[in-house]
């Protein structure tokens, strides 16, 4: 095998996020981080060309309509119609083009199209509830779909979800790799759910909550929202390899 | 807006929907990929032993020759067609998935120095906040004891990030990953 290793690169690392804007690993009201959060410190990887490349994806990953979950089944899906929009961006507040996100859901009811998900809340036959886009050049993605309902969990006596709707976004490299939840304006249950309150400062609580856009909004049709993503950015100074 | 990064939040229960049901990945490298052809079996564990069988693991590489399939690896040299480079899976009942692929060349790391050939790796959970990066190297690879990154591990749990062969068929390795206890 051949071997290209004393090729010399120039790489520039992705800044660490600050820990408060982060959530904690162990977060005991959430009972499964007790036996599945880390309790040895993380050691610190330092970022080489491994952790600054990540798989890149394109046009030919997405299919048209794959961020349209209003149409994947013939009919229409039940519940509130949503747009939902933001941009992308990275910490020095540059636009992410190319960003693959992919979405996931419960239903208007409050129910997945998932095995394990059996609790006694009607599927709906005309939403699967997982979508996909990219980015583009500004950073900016959009999707249509339904506002999720609240569902039960089993965490704790009487536990419900807020609504949310799952985000994976792959950015520039595997170290901008992100899933997250996204949140709705003025949820009661956002107080006492320990997934969202496992993030501590409330100005990064504040970052996981969608808002309400009258200019997405689209009259006898569907109500938009905004929610923008921030990654991980590129530190100043590039590290030659 | 301010430009501050978003916070992490689990991947739940029902990430099958979104992420592996359509979009799973187990060949980060085809059949036609030059290099010494791999099977990696990874397994989760959580602090109990238990097997974690709601996990999801994902998989970055380079090719045979140690290149990256990306556009901010400068070298002239272009990435092997059939490596892809990337995998993602679900683990199953057992806590297990299996990556099909091969074992990456040598990539540079800081200061020039090479890198022994490794897996990167990102595990997700419920029950993790944040995902995990970890790496994947190969037992009994030449070099190993002398890899910058691999060295700021404690040397007592380093075996911990080692992929050990299966005895019983070549070309297979294991990766337990034990997400806390006593490993
Ligand atoms: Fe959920």
């Amino acid at each position: 095998m051949g071997h290209l290793s004393n090729a010399r690169s120039i790489i520039t690392a992705y800044r660490r996020p600050d820990p408060s804007s982060q959530p904690v690993l162990l977060h005991e009201p959430y009972r499964a981080t007790i036996r599945r959060a880390p309790r040895k410190p993380l050691i610190l990887l330092p970022h080489t060309l491994s952790e600054v490349t990540g798989p890149v994806y394109g046009p030919e990953d997405i299919t048209e309509g794959d961020n349209d979950l209003t149409h994947q089944r013939g009919g229409e899906p039940l519940g509130e119609r949503m747009i939902l929009t933001g941009r992308v961006l990275d910490d020095n507040g540059r636009p992410v083009s190319q960003a693959l996100l992919e979405i996931w859901q419960a239903n208007a009811a409050g129910r997945y199209l998932h095995v394990k998900d059996q609790h006694p809340a009607p599927l709906d036959p005309n939403f699967t509830g997982a979508g996909r886009t990219l980015t583009d050049e500004n950073g900016c993605y959009r999707f249509v779909t339904i506002k999720p309902g609240a569902y039960p969990w089993l965490n704790h006596y009487n536990a419900w979800r807020p609504a949310h709707i799952h985000f994976s976004i792959f950015g520039r490299a595997f170290a901008t790799r992100l899933v997250t939840q996204m949140y709705f304006p003025g949820d009661p249950l956002c107080a006492i759910d320990p997934i969202f309150q496992s993030v501590r400062d409330e100005e990064a609580q504040q970052r996981l909550i969608a808002r309400l856009d009258l200019e997405t909004t689209q009259p006898q049709w569907a109500l938009g929202y905004r929610f923008d993503i921030v990654l991980r950015g590129r530190e100043a100074t590039p590290l030659e390899t | 807006m301010d430009f501050v990064p978003i916070p992490s939040q689990t991947v739940g229960p029902y990430f099958h929907l979104g992420l592996t049901e359509k979009h799973s990945a187990s060949c980060i490298a085809s059949s036609t990929a030059n290099g010494e052809h791999v099977w990696v079996t990874c397994r989760v564990f959580d602090g109990d032993g238990a097997p974690v069988d709601d996990a999801m693991i994902e998989v970055w590489q380079a090719d045979s020759e140690g290149k990256y399939n990306h556009p901010d690896d400068l070298r002239e040299k272009q990435s092997d067609p059939g490596c892809h480079g990337f995998g993602r899976l679900g683990t199953a009942a057992d806590g297990s998935c299996q990556f099909e692929t091969i074992k990456p060349g040598s990539v540079p790391g800081r200061a020039g120095v090479p890198q022994v050939p490794h897996l990167n790796l990102a595990v997700f959970a419920r029950g993790l906040l944040n995902h995990l990066y970890t790496r994947l190297y190969f037992a009994g690879e030449p070099g190993n004891e002398k890899d910058p990154v691999l060295g700021l591990v404690p040397q007592e749990r380093r075996g911990t990030l080692m992929a050990q062969p299966d005895p019983a068929r070549s070309g297979h390795w294991c990766f337990d990953i034990h997400l806390c206890g006593a490993q």
